[in-house]
C-alpha cells in the first residue's frame, strides 16, 4: 500500500482468473476471425489452417467461463446469471452472448467436418465406429446437392458468427470501458483496444500452435499460409498499437484530475509490464520482426523462425495488456490518493497453479480434438487420422 | 399394439406439455405475489415504505473522529474487524502549510486517530488545517453498482435505499469494481458482497442508523428528505452542502457540510 486507498480497497478483488479470462476470449475471437476469412472472404491461401483455426476457437470457448465460474463466491450459484438476468448488466449479457456464439460455432465446426465424419464412421471399427455414428447423427448419405447445402450453411454461420465473435470480445472491453468509478478502465475505446488485441492474439496462437503442430506432426510448413498470417497479424498489430496508445495519448492531453495517479501506475507501478512488455517487447519487436519477414529477403528456414518468435511475443504482450488492465486499474485507489499492492498467490484457487490448469485445458481439448477429426487438408491428399504424440514426431 | 406418432406431433404434445407444466407450477406464485403486493409493508410510523425518501448529512466540521460510528455500526451489523470490512470510516485529512494532503483512516476510523502524525511525509511538514470525513455508502439515486450486478442481487428499494440479497449474490464482486466511493467490501465468510444499508432494519421501526445513534457531536443526521419539518431538511435548507463525486452522476444522498478541496 502507497499513499491513501479507501480501507475497502485493501484486497484486489478481481485476480489472476480473471486476467486469463479476456486473454482466453480474445483468443477465440481471434482464431474465428482467421477461419472466417477463409469461409466468408475466401481467402484461400489460409485454407490450411482454416480448419484448425475454427476447432482451435471451438477449445478456448469451452473454456472462456471456466474461469469465471471459478472466480464467483457462490460458484453454485453461477446459473442465476440465466435464470435471473439483470438484463442492464453487462456482464448478465455474456452468458447469453456465449451460448450463442457457442452453437454457431458447435454448427458451424459439424458442417465443416461432416464429410471426414461420415467417412471414419464408415471406415472405423469398434469404439470409434460408434463415436462417428454418433457425431454424424445417423445421417451417413451426402449427395452433391446436400454437400453445397452445407457450404452454404457453413458461409452463412461463419457470416453471423463474425459479428458475434466481435460482440462477444468487444463486451468484454465494455465490461472494464463502462466502469465510470474507475478513470484507467472508463474510456469508450475499451472495447476497440480489447477486439483488436484479441484479434492480434488469435492470429498469433494460430501461427505457433500451426509451427508447433507442423514440427510434431512432420508436416511441411506452408509457407504462403504463413507469410499471410503474419502479414495480418502485423497489420492487426499495428491498429491495435494506435489506438492503445491513442487511449493513453488522450489522456495525457487532456490532464484529467485522474492523469496524475494514472501517470505514477504506468511509469512506476506497472512500467515494466506496460513499457516493457505490453509496448516494447510484446508489440513494437514483433511489428519491426514482421516488417522484416515481409520485406527482406531472408533464408526461408529463417523467416520461419523469426515468425515464430514475433508471434510469440506478441502472445506475451497481449497477456501483459490484460495484466495491466485488469490489475493495474485495481492497483489505482478511487480516492485518486494512492496504491495497493497485489502479489499473485501461487496456491489456492485464485493462484498461479489454478490458473495455469485452466489455461491448459483448452490446449489438451484442442489435442483430443485434432485427434479425432484431424483438421489438416494437404493439397493432393486426403485428411488422414495420424495419432499426434511425441513418438510420431520422432522426438523421442 | 405400437402407437405410431409423427415427430410433428410428438413436438407438439411436448410443448403442450411444457406449457401446462408452466401454467400449473406458475399460478399458485403468481396468486401469493399479487397477494404479497397487495400488502404493503408500512415503516414504523405507519407510512408506506415507498412514501420516505431517506437521505443523510454528514457535518465535516461537527466531526471529532472518535470512530465510535465505526464501531456501533461494526457492533450492530456484525461487521467483520479488520481494516479491509467497513460499511462506514472515517478519514482524516491534513492539509499541510506548503499545499500538500494527507488522508489516513488507520482500522477505518475503528480506534479512533490516536497516532500523530500519521507519517515521515507529515511529521516533517506544518500543519495548516486538519479535519475528519465521515464515509458511508451513499445509496445513490442512480447507483452504478444496480446497474452492474449480473443476477439483480443488489437493489433499490422504493425508499431509495440499496441492499444486497445476500441469499441471491454469487459474489462476482463487479459491484464492487462499480462503487466510486469504495463502500463496497466481500464479506468472507459468507463469500458474497456486504454494504451499508442505514441500518434498513432500525429506520423501518423508527430508529435511526446505529452510527447517528451513537454520534456525540451530531454530525451524522438521518431524516426523510421529504419531510419540510426534519430535522435533516432544516439543516439542509440553512446550510451550504455538497455531495462527493458528483461529476460521475451517481446522485449521492449523503450530503456534506464543510467540505474541502480534495476530498472524494
Amino acid at each position: 500500500m502507497e499513499g491513501f486507498i479507501y480501507p475497502n480497497e485493501g484486497i484486489i478483488e478481481w485476480d489472476l482468473l480473471i486476467v486469463i479470462y479476456p486473454y482466453i476470449t480474445g483468443l477465440v475471437a481471434g482464431a474465428f476471425v482467421v477461419s472466417s476469412l477463409y469461409h466468408v472472404f475466401g481467402l484461400g491461401r489460409l485454407k490450411t489452417v482454416a480448419r484448425f483455426s475454427l476447432i482451435t476457437a471451438l477449445a478456448f470457448l469451452l473454456v472462456t467461463p471456466l474461469p469465471l465460474v471459478v472466480h464467483l463466491g457462490r460458484p453454485e450459484r453461477a446459473l442465476e446469471m440465466f435464470l435471473t438476468p439483470n438484463l442492464t448488466s453487462a456482464m448478465s449479457v455474456f452468458g447469453y452472448i456465449w451460448f450463442f456464439y457457442l452453437l454457431i460455432l458447435v454448427a458451424e465446426v459439424w458442417l465443416v467436418f461432416r464429410q471426414d465424419i461420415i467417412r471414419y464412421a464408415r471406415t472405423a471399427q469398434g469404439t470409434r465406429k460408434t463415436v462417428f455414428s454418433v457425431l454424424s447423427l445417423g445421417v451417413l448419405e451426402t449427395t452433391d446437392e446436400s454437400r453445397s447445402v452445407d457450404g452454404k450453411l457453413i458461409k452463412v454461420l461463419a457470416f453471423i458468427g463474425i459479428p458475434v465473435a466481435f460482440l462477444l470480445h468487444g463486451y468484454v472491453g465494455f465490461i472494464f470501458g463502462a466502469v465510470k468509478a474507475n478513470p484507467w478502465w472508463s474510456t469508450p475505446l475499451m472495447p476497440i483496444i480489447f477486439l483488436l488485441s484479441a484479434i492480434v492474439s488469435g492470429i498469433a496462437l494460430l501461427i505457433v500452435l500451426y509451427l508447433v503442430v507442423s514440427r510434431i506432426r512432420r508436416a511441411t510448413v506452408d509457407h504462403r499460409c504463413l507469410h499471410f498470417m503474419a502479414l495480418w497479424l502485423g497489420g492487426f498489430l499495428s491498429a491495435a498499437v494506435v489506438v492503445e496508445g491513442l487511449e493513453v495519448f488522450s489522456m495525457l492531453y487532456e490532464q484529467e484530475e485522474s492523469w496524475d495517479i494514472i501517470y505514477q501506475l504506468i511509469t512506476r507501478k506497472i512500467a515494466t509490464s506496460y513499457f516493457g512488455i505490453q509496448f516494447v517487447l510484446g508489440s513494437l519487436l514483433p511489428l519491426i520482426v514482421l516488417g522484416a519477414t515481409a520485406l527482406a529477403s531472408i533464408q526461408e528456414r529463417v523467416k520461419t523462425g523469426l515468425i515464430f518468435i514475433a508471434s510469440s511475443l506478441v502472445l506475451i504482450g497481449v497477456f501483459a495488456m490484460r495484466w495491466n488492465v485488469v490489475i493495474g486499474g485495481q492497483l489505482i485507489s478511487k480516492s485518486l490518493r494512492g496504491f495497493n499492492d497485489f502479489v499473485i498467490p501461487l496456491w489456492g484457487l485464485n493462484g498461479i497453479i489454478t490458473t495455469a490448469v485452466i489455461f491448459a485445458l483448452p490446449f489438451i481439448l484442442l489435442a483430443v480434438f485434432t485427434h479425432f477429426i484431424p483438421p489438416w487438408q494437404e493439397d493432393g491428399q486426403k485428411p488422414e487420422r495420424k495419432p499426434l504424440g511425441l513418438r510420431s514426431s520422432g522426438l523421442v | 399394439m405400437s402407437i405410431k406418432v409423427s415427430r410433428r406431433d410428438f413436438i407438439k404434445m411436448g410443448a403442450g406439455g411444457l406449457l401446462g407444466g408452466i401454467i400449473v407450477g406458475g399460478v399458485p406464485r403468481l396468486f401469493t405475489g399479487l397477494l404479497n403486493s397487495a400488502s404493503p409493508v408500512h415503516a414504523a410510523d405507519g407510512i408506506g415504505l415507498e412514501k420516505h425518501r431517506w437521505g443523510f448529512l454528514c457535518d465535516n466540521e461537527k466531526c471529532i473522529g472518535c470512530g465510535r460510528c465505526v464501531v456501533a455500526c461494526k457492533k450492530e451489523n456484525d461487521v467483520p474487524l479488520g481494516q479491509q470490512y467497513n460499511r462506514t470510516w472515517v478519514e482524516r485529512y491534513i492539509i499541510t502549510t506548503d499545499d500538500k494532503t494527507f488522508v489516513d483512516s488507520p482500522n477505518g476510523g475503528y480506534d479512533g486517530f490516536q497516532g500523530y502524525p500519521p507519517g515521515p511525509d507529515v511529521a516533517s511538514r506544518q500543519v495548516w488545517k486538519s479535519f475528519f470525513v465521515p464515509k458511508l455508502c451513499n445509496q445513490c439515486d442512480k447507483p452504478p453498482c444496480v446497474t452492474v450486478c449480473p443476477v439483480g442481487a443488489t437493489y433499490k428499494t422504493d425508499d431509495g435505499v440499496i441492499l444486497v440479497d445476500q441469499d441471491h449474490c454469487i459474489g462476482c464482486r463487479y459491484c464492487i469494481q462499480a462503487c466510486p466511493y469504495g463502500a463496497r467490501y466481500f464479506l468472507p465468510g459468507k463469500r458474497v458482497v456486504d454494504k451499508c444499508t442505514w441500518c434498513y432494519h432500525r429506520i423501518n421501526r423508527g430508529l435511526i442508523p446505529a452510527c447517528a445513534e451513537v454520534c456525540p457531536v451530531g454530525a451524522r443526521v438521518f431524516g426523510d428528505i421529504d419531510d419540510p419539518a426534519g430535522r435533516l431538511k432544516q439543516i439542509l435548507s440553512e446550510k451550504r452542502f455538497y455531495v462527493l463525486k458528483p461529476e460521475l452522476g451517481t446522485e449521492p444522498k449523503v450530503n456534506y457540510i464543510g467540505f474541502e478541496k480534495g476530498v472524494y
